[in-house]
């Protein structure tokens, strides 16, 4: 069973289809980079695999269910533009408030655990507001993994990411791969991705230009997607 | 069970989030009292009628200055797209939408409180009489503020111009709520206890109350998802 199907998806703004007839699967343990200029529908793609739009026409299934399925829900681990953490509250708090809202059965010692794996055990107690910027994308790369979801949706992930953060997103993303969970990314940076990526997807004005397995190629020169498939 | 967490978890998180930082119940209790003391100036004290519509006043009062603590509802959502990570985590929307009314309707219940005795002392009413009553009047009138305001906060959370929109989507469906609320204050405030000729506008009120509050459990998701 793939990890993520899209089938079919349409979705309008008004008359204006802002995707149209998107259809690609992606396989447990795949990594999927969604590469496309600004406004191609990339942004909106994932928020409708994430379950948080619902598309025109067509459906996703996230491991045979719709996104909004409680199960799918559980198994997917989200990074959208926002950090998605509370200014008011501290990073611990922050984690522990996501753990109870998956049910994961120690809520502190899961909390714990990610703060010390992205770096920021010191600050444990500290409120968001009073964090740097790369300790609030720490955290939210921290909050995206929290429950150990099989599947991971990243809108942009390196975009004003500093050194740190990117550092640490890359070895929690390669680990995760090598466990086997599924990773789906929209991204600019196409030289962080392709270091990632086994397989990637064009999409171009609302469509998919090109889909395929990723090649040593591509992950050496990452424009040659644009220049054979891109805009013409 | 999982629901019931769900919502606790939900309902601590907006009460802890808003007593750091006050902003909205500070606003709130200020707005009201202003409106108290406005309306004190427009009306004297002593006089029988003042008396007779100071239900009214107070219900405007609250009504008003509750918008102030349910825009923060949703909106406090927003600044690091902190609706995303909810709307993805497995919590349902009835859940997610319970949790929020009941942190709302804690922080309306704080500001009335604290507005009550000012109200007492400006409009010279003595409530005690049928306090059983009254507080079962406030506590139903609040819930219909609190779960329509909650739901108009999640219909508006993604308009530029919600802090507008909330009160103008909110009072005109409230009408019946605050209309029942007024009308039973003021009785019960004369010291009339309630009776046959006024129990249809308590009723009334609790159907209010149960219909909007499964009517907007129902609707949440949709409003959040499409």
């Amino acid at each position: 069973m793939s990890a993520v199907a899209v089938e079919g998806v349409w979705k309008f703004y008004g008359d204006y289809p802002a995707l149209r007839n998107i259809r690609f699967e992606v396989e447990p343990g795949a990594c999927l980079a969604l590469i496309g200029r600004n406004g191609a529908g990339k942004t909106t793609l994932l928020r409708i695999v994430a379950g948080f739009s619902r598309p025109g026409k067509g459906e996703v299934k996230i491991f045979g269910a719709p996104p909004r399925d409680t199960a799918a829900r559980r198994r997917i681990g989200f990074i959208g533009h926002g950090i998605s953490v509370y200014d008011e509250l501290s990073a611990l708090e922050n984690l522990m408030l996501y753990a109870r809202l998956y049910a994961l059965e120690d809520p502190r010692r899961a909390a714990l655990e990610w703060l010390e794996r992205t770096g920021l055990e010191r600050s444990a107690n500290g409120l968001v507001r009073e964090f740097s910027r790369g300790m609030r994308q720490r955290l939210a790369v921290a909050r995206a993994f929290l429950h150990d979801p099989k599947v991971l949706l990243l809108d942009e992930p390196f975009t004003a990411l500093d050194d740190r953060a990117i550092a640490v997103l890359q070895r929690l993303l390669r680990e995760a791969l090598a466990a086997g969970k599924t990773v789906v990314m929209s991204t600019h940076q196409l030289r962080e991705a392709m270091e990632l990526a086994t397989h990637v997807a064009l999409i171009n004005r609302g469509q998919v230009a090109f889909h395929g397995e990723a090649t040593s190629e591509m992950a050496a020169d990452p424009s040659l997607i644009y220049a054979r498939y891109g805009e013409a | 069970m999982r629901f019931f967490r769900d919502v606790w978890v939900i309902a601590l998180k907006d009460l802890r989030a808003e007593f750091r930082t006050k902003e909205a119940v500070n606003a709130s209790l200020a707005f009201a009292l202003v409106i108290l003391l406005i309306f004190s100036f427009a009306f004297d004290a002593q006089e029988d009628t003042t008396r007779e519509i100071s239900g009214g006043l107070l219900w405007i009062a609250f009504a008003f200055a509750g918008t102030l603590i349910l825009n923060r509802s949703f909106a406090r959502e927003i600044p690091n797209d902190c609706l995303d990570a909810l709307i993805a985590s497995p919590v349902s929307g009835a859940a997610l939408f319970l949790g929020k009314a009941i942190a709302n309707y804690v922080l309306l219940l704080g500001m009335e409180l604290v507005s009550l005795p000012v109200f007492s002392v400006f409009y010279n009413v003595r409530w005690m009489g049928q306090y059983g009553w009254l507080a079962l009047v406030f506590l139903l009138g609040t819930w219909a503020i609190t779960v329509i305001g909650t739901m108009t906060s999640a219909l508006t959370v993604n308009i530029r111009l919600r802090e507008v929109m909330l009160p103008m989507l909110t009072y005109p469906i409230l009408v019946p709520a605050l209309l029942g609320a007024m009308q039973l204050s003021m009785q019960l405030m004369a010291g009339n206890p309630i009776g046959p000729e006024n129990e249809s506008w308590l009723k009334m009120l609790i159907g209010f109350d149960v219909i909007y509050t499964a009517v907007s459990l129902v609707l949440v998701e949709t409003v959040l998802v499409g």
